[in-house]
């Protein structure tokens, strides 16, 4: 336990040290609202809810997740401080977990920077605080999912900008599996309702949408246990090659 | 202290390291040497654990680095080669987080003052790392790997790009910490393995050469124990020759320009005997000295063939 605290302590004010975080966070912050806001015609739709924000959310995440979990393992294979890692008393094991959770703690703290939006909501209207919480819940597990991707990535390589591509294709591409349009287009191509549904339900959205339309149910949090869970083990398994 | 059992790597169809095995014992400073690409840094990242070898193991302490690795590698402090660091970090910061794994939280203060002296890194001690010297980063590399006073210490080209005067400050402390450790060093400059190891391993194409200690590796010189005689003219030297040549404990004797070098039989001392010789029959010889064995021309010959 004590390892994956020192390590997680190290990463996760490593983000803090250089401005690049600062960079990240704020261009989030900005984009998801001013998305909400113009694209998203947030005060048109009239509605004391965050619905539009947390459509938004998982399409944003492609770029913020992949620029946060890029250097996780990169970095430290660039610069060789791998071997220095790996000959102290830790395990690989808790060093993917102790980096993961760094990581996923920083992105947590950039998406609760958009709360911003539901404050500014309960003082506009009246919001239903059910599907925010729980979208707020979703938001982080689908985060946290992304992240998992991109740690995986990044152990594949010591290039930064190989990592932070290779995360962003994966994650869209699990992410589209889930999208209404591509059902539709795999639909039209004559596939079978249970291979579409079951490509979709793969994917990260349907569970998050469940979420963001205020209901967490057990099987939608095991799904994202399962697959950060698989991600990170099969990182493990690299790195320990 | 560290037993190495038939470690071998492959990467890919190339054979690195070839079915090596040593053992280490506390008080030995053994010196690993090698030209470039040898194993030397392959097997040195095997027995710390960070290599997963092709087959074979090794223990440290009492620990299997294979079967309990973070056991064992609570026993080492490791220098890897070019002493890769936490760039971003200032130093005290990087000395704080390895403390924190090796060390209990009540220890690390006293931890990180004692390292910082000894390795002298006191001044830069709230400095990122980035933006100190060659110098200064391998002693920080050092201080890492003394952070918790281990009794092995791993030491990849500790002395790599420092300047003369740190390369002597690196070999004392060395040195003084040679008695009570387990220290493995690899190097390829050989005046360092004289100034501080008191066993060799030569490697070669992932194979040992030679495993002894620097006394026994130096007698592989082919003028081991031989002595130089200067003469003034060639009629002095025939009359060398022909004196020296009847003794049984000199093996030849090789001329070349106003200079004799005689070898002995078996490596065995000849300089008493040369000496009272001179002075017994007279000889005229204007200097006498023992013929230098570079280890670099034994190393050069081992690794040649």
């Amino acid at each position: 336990m004590n390892a994956i605290q020192q390590v997680f302590k190290r990463e996760f004010f490593g983000y803090f040290r250089s401005p690049v975080a600062y960079v990240v966070m704020v261009v989030f912050v900005i984009a998801s609202i001013g998305l909400t806001w113009f694209p998203g015609n947030f005060f048109d739709s009239d509605q004391a809810s965050l619905a539009i924000l947390f459509t938004f959310f998982p399409w944003i995440f492609l770029l913020l997740v992949p620029a946060v979990g890029m250097r996780l393992w990169a970095e430290e294979k660039r610069s060789g401080t791998w071997e220095l890692l790996f000959t102290l008393p830790i395990s690989v094991t808790e060093a993917v977990i102790a980096k993961f959770l760094a990581g996923w703690a920083f992105i947590s703290i950039a998406i609760l920077c958009t709360l911003t939006m539901p404050i500014t909501i309960s003082i506009l209207g009246d919001p239903d605080w059910g599907p925010i919480i729980s979208g707020y819940i979703g938001s982080i597990l689908i985060a946290g999912a992304y992240l998992s991707v991109c740690s995986l990535a990044s152990s594949l390589t010591k290039n930064q900008v190989v990592s932070f591509v290779i995360g962003v294709i994966l994650c869209m591409t699990i992410l589209l599996m889930g999208w209404g349009q591509a059902s539709q287009l795999l639909y039209s191509i004559g596939l079978a309702r249970e291979i579409v549904e079951g490509i979709a339900n793969f994917s990260f959205l349907p569970h998050y949408q469940t979420m963001t339309d205020g209901l967490i149910a057990l099987k939608d949090i095991a799904y994202f246990i399962l697959f950060g869970g698989f991600c990170l083990l099969t990182n493990v398994l690299i790195l320990e090659r | 202290m560290i037993e190495v059992k038939n470690l071998s790597k492959y990467y890919g169809n190339k054979l690195a390291v070839d079915n090596v095995s040593f053992t280490v014992h506390k008080g030995d400073v053994l010196g690993f040497l090698g030209p470039n690409g040898a194993g030397k840094s392959t097997t040195m990242k095997m027995i710390t654990g960070f290599l997963v070898p092709s087959s074979g193991t090794a223990t440290v302490g009492e620990h299997d680095i294979r079967k309990s690795p973070k056991q064992a590698k609570e026993l080492f402090g490791y220098l890897p080669e070019n002493g890769p660091l936490y760039e971003e970090m200032t130093v005290y910061e990087f000395l704080d987080f390895i403390a924190g794994l090796r060390l209990k939280p009540e220890e690390k203060a006293n931890a990180i003052q004692r390292v910082s002296e000894t390795c002298h890194i006191q001044e830069v001690i709230d400095q990122p790392i980035e933006t100190l010297s060659k110098g200064y980063r391998q002693r920080v590399g050092m201080a890492q790997a003394l952070i918790h006073d281990p009794n092995i210490l791993v030491l990849d080209e500790p002395t790599d790009g420092l300047d003369p005067n740190q390369k002597h400050g690196v070999r004392n402390l060395i040195a003084s910490m040679a008695e009570e450790k387990a220290i493995i060093l690899s190097t390829h400059i050989l005046e360092e393995v004289d100034a501080m190891c008191n066993r060799i391993i030569v490697i070669d194409n992932g194979k040992i050469l030679a495993d002894e200690k620097p006394e026994e590796f130096r007698k592989r010189h082919p003028h081991f124990g031989g002595v130089r005689l200067e003469v003034e003219n060639s009629e002095s030297a025939k009359k060398i020759k022909d004196i020296l040549g009847t003794e049984k404990m000199i093996q030849k004797i090789i001329e070349e320009d106003k200079v004799l070098l005689v070898l002995p039989k078996d490596k065995k001392p000849i300089d008493a005997l040369i000496l009272s010789l001179i002075k017994e029959k007279n000889l005229d010889v204007r200097s006498v000295s023992s013929q230098p064995t570079a280890l670099d021309h034994v190393f050069k010959q081992l690794t040649n063939n």
